[in-house]
């Protein structure tokens, strides 16, 4: 019995954490669609609800009864479990996101690597989505999205060791609690300029959309799936840009802590900042895809290899060196 | 105790089924898929006994780099359907015999070497750092990685630097007669030297790429 008890327990708290992320997904996806209309002076989804706010709701409803199609020539287990896994690895990483002091689902010792690896997973959903289909324009798509996203976690990793010497932990929250004097995006301006291009680009956002650039793979590794499959891998992929506006609130923007300490902004959860503080960069995300036009391929792979990876690298030295030399290395 | 020996055997059963399967199975993506699987387990288990880094850098660096880059070579060679009609034909088969020696000899030599293998007597005791629940086993791996084994992780930082050196040179070649697009002439690309704009008489045309 204390084991069920146990079980029940933290279902209960997964189902606490999921539901709202589920939700903020299906509302980020109108909010999204709304920003690039009104940068476009359009109206976007206006009609379902107030503001057209039911409009993601009515898609999912949409989509779960149309009919699943996998093509014969597909490999059937792989193409299934293909947007399983999109779907399930952009879920678990919410797991070591704090939104608040001890309000961790799982305060890990290594949180950061945690969620590095869970995205760096991310790109096996996209390869067995495109190989699976056994078709050409899904399988150019997922080759491209495989070395993309290969190369942009690299500088992503970078980015992560210059906030690490910073602060001397890999917990999430040791990482929000560094930042209480000063949030990291002042002494490390350049590196969340890159972390929020890395971040596109790992996401497949616009302008690094190569993967399912429309206008020469009709979708890319999505062009096979239809109903609620396709509906996953969409899910999945609006689950992965907020994890990422999470991680760059964490990292950069102080994660849950408000921006100045005084007495009117402390009586205000923490959780709200946070929420705050993702909303915030997802709105810069939804402006950068209407504002930019897409990179050609090879434009992309220099981009991230022959600029932001020899940057990132200069900088660490930098940190690590202003750190050694003033003596302000964190103290374990 | 119970669910922490459920968890190891089930990711243990799982880890050595999927090895299986890797040698097994005929699709090699299937094998791919099978040693990412693998990959995961052994993961798991590392974090089961406490090294979470380890673990962690396990994912990262094998199923997160690694394998997505198997996976793209297995996939673009295509290699199941050259591979069975590589057994199919005969000509070929006459290289199976000395395949199977080479393969008994190596597998012999693990054998001397697993079995002849000797831990130090004063291993236990030498081990500078011992298991405390203060230090999280990142810091401690920190404390020796860079004091006590600096040259030997220096050395295996050189080998990849050559490993990765020697494979750019042997797959690098130098083509005549490749474009390529020169970004510094792209971007101060202007509009004067871009486009023209003619004033073009009737009945007469006007005569372009002269």
């Amino acid at each position: 019995m204390a084991y069920l008890n146990i079980v029940f327990d933290e279902v209960y708290k997964i189902l606490f954490l999921l539901i709202p992320v589920l939700v903020s997904v299906a509302m980020i996806v109108w909010l999204d669609r709304r920003v690039w209309a009104f940068v476009q002076k359009r109206q976007g989804p206006n009609v379902v609800g107030p503001f057209g706010l039911l409009q993601s709701l009515a898609d999912a409803l949409k989509y779960i009864f149309k009919e699943i199609i996998i093509p014969a020539s597909s490999n059937k287990i792989i193409f299934i479990l293909a947007p399983i896994i999109t779907m399930t690895l952009a879920l678990i990483a919410w797991a070591v996101i704090p939104f608040g002091e001890n309000q961790a689902l799982a305060n890990i010792n290594v949180g950061i690597l945690y969620i590095f690896a869970v995205s760096s997973l991310g790109v096996y959903g996209i390869i067995m989505g495109g190989w699976a289909s056994n078709s050409k324009y899904p399988f150019l798509g997922a080759i491209r999205s495989a070395a993309q996203m290969v190369s942009y976690e690299v500088s992503i990793g970078i980015i992560i060791i210059n906030v690490l010497l910073c602060v001397g932990s890999l917990n999430l929250s040791d990482i929000v609690m560094a930042q209480q004097n000063m949030w990291f995006i002042i002494p490390l301006f350049p590196m969340f300029v890159i972390f929020f291009i890395s971040a596109l680009a790992e996401t497949n956002r616009p302008p690094f959309d190569l993967p399912e650039a429309e206008a020469e793979l009709v979708a890319g590794y999505q062009t096979e799936y239809s109903g609620m499959m396709y509906a996953m891998f969409w899910l999945g992929e609006y689950a992965n840009i907020l994890l990422m506006c999470a991680l760059g609130s964490i990292l950069f923007l102080g994660g849950w802590l408000s921006p100045i300490d005084l007495y009117p902004f402390n009586l205000i959860p923490g959780v709200f900042w946070l929420i705050f503080k993702i909303l915030l960069l997802f709105i810069l995300f939804a402006l950068v895809k209407a504002v930019v036009p897409r990179y050609r391929y090879d434009q992309l792979m220099r981009l991230g290899w022959k600029i932001f990876l020899p940057l990132s690298l200069t900088y660490v030295v930098l940190t690590a060196s202003y750190l050694f030399y003033f003596n302000l290395l964190p103290v374990i | 105790m119970i669910a922490h020996a459920i968890f190891f055997y089930v990711f243990s059963i799982i880890a050595v089924i999927s090895a299986i399967m890797v040698t097994v199975s005929k699709n090699t993506v299937h094998s791919v898929f099978f040693l990412i699987l693998d990959f995961i387990s052994i993961s798991c288990l590392f974090i089961m006994i406490g090294a979470e880094f380890l673990g962690m850098i396990m994912l990262i660096v094998y199923v997160g780099a690694v394998a997505v880059l198997f996976l793209f070579v297995v996939m673009m060679l295509n290699v199941a359907q050259q591979k069975n009609q590589w057994f199919n034909s005969k000509e070929n088969s006459g290289h199976i015999p000395i395949g199977l020696i080479i393969s008994t000899i190596i597998f012999f030599e693990l054998i001397i070497v697993i079995g002849g293998w000797k831990f130090k007597p004063e291993l236990s005791d030498s081990s500078a750092n011992q298991i405390t629940n203060e230090i999280s086993n990142t810091h401690s791996l920190g404390q020796v990685l860079y004091t006590d084994y600096v040259h030997v992780f220096q050395i295996s930082g050189m080998i990849l630097l050559i490993a990765m050196i020697g494979a750019i040179v042997l797959t690098f070649r130098q083509r005549a007669g490749v474009k390529t697009q020169s970004y510094l002439k792209q971007i101060s690309r202007e509009r004067s030297e871009g486009i023209e704009v003619l004033e073009v008489p009737s009945n007469k045309g006007v005569k372009i790429d002269d």
